[in-house]
């Protein structure tokens, strides 16, 4: 899925975006986590095509996908970053989004919408 | 063999709102040095777990590297206390003392040395009650 395709699924906001080209960027799978330690323990093979999706709203998150060369990050329940996390998101060269839905929602949406998970499995 | 680069940041003691800062400039600073992106995602999630270790767990403490012409870079974690009492249990993947302020920031799942130690080409660690030292090597070319 295009990274503009995930924003219009959801019903979402982007948030940050460094340059618009990265809004037709294609993604194939996602890792949904609080947890940083593992998203940096489990993103191992292509996070350049990995969307991040976290309820944790913190400069960590965007530290980590910035690490990790993570190229999107969506915030669950429509949380609202602050201004330093956007200055921070707009520093980096990672799409940051917002959800409405629950991060199991969220993850539910995008599964049978074909964005698969970081073990290969998929909907399709 | 001549050195190519030295930088030195400093690691202030529960400075919570700056974790991440220092490994991402050295993420950039090793980038414009043309350190390839595979390598620099293994250096960069190396020195964020460290530095968000010296952070969480540690007094702060001092973060140096160091890049040579032969394309060796070599990055330090030291930092002044009050050490690891139990070094083979942390470097045991799950096991972790991480305060609740820790798990907040997302961290204390027990997978930080054990994940540092994964993406490193060569890593020592020493620690005693004074503090630890963290030596992390890795093969730009």
């Amino acid at each position: 899925m295009k990274c503009h395709e995930i924003v219009e699924a959801l019903g979402g906001k982007i948030v940050a975006c460094s340059d618009e080209s990265l809004l037709d960027k294609e993604y194939e799978t996602a890792f949904a986590t609080d947890l940083m330690s593992d998203a940096l323990a489990l993103i191992q093979d292509s996070p350049e095509t990995t969307v991040l999706i976290t309820g944790l709203c913190n400069p960590q998150s965007l530290r980590t996908a910035e690490m990790l060369d993570v190229g999107m990050i969506v915030f669950v329940r429509g949380k609202k970053l602050s201004d330093d996390l956007i200055e921070i998101a707009k520093g980096m060269d990672t799409v940051v989004a917002t959800s409405p839905f629950t991060m199991y929602e969220t993850c539910g949406n995008l599964y049978m919408l074909g964005l698969g998970g970081i073990y290969g499995y998929s909907a399709s | 063999m001549a050195t190519v680069l030295h930088k030195e940041f400093i690691i202030e003691r529960d400075d919570y709102d700056n974790a991440g800062n220092a490994s991402s400039r050295i993420k950039q600073t090793l980038a414009q040095l043309g350190v390839p992106s595979p390598i620099l995602r293994r250096i960069a999630v190396a020195a964020y777990e460290a530095e968000i270790n010296m952070i969480i767990h540690a007094w702060g403490g001092k973060i140096t590297v160091d890049v040579d012409d032969t394309g060796k870079i070599r990055i330090e974690f030291r930092d002044p206390g009050p050490g690891i009492p139990d070094l083979s249990k942390a470097l045991t993947p799950g096991w972790s003392t991480a305060s609740p302020k820790a798990r907040e920031l997302g961290f204390g799942a027990g997978m930080g040395l054990p994940n540092i130690k994964r993406v490193s080409d060569d890593f020592d660690i020493k620690s005693s009650p004074e503090g630890t030292t963290l030596t992390l090597g890795f093969n730009a070319l």
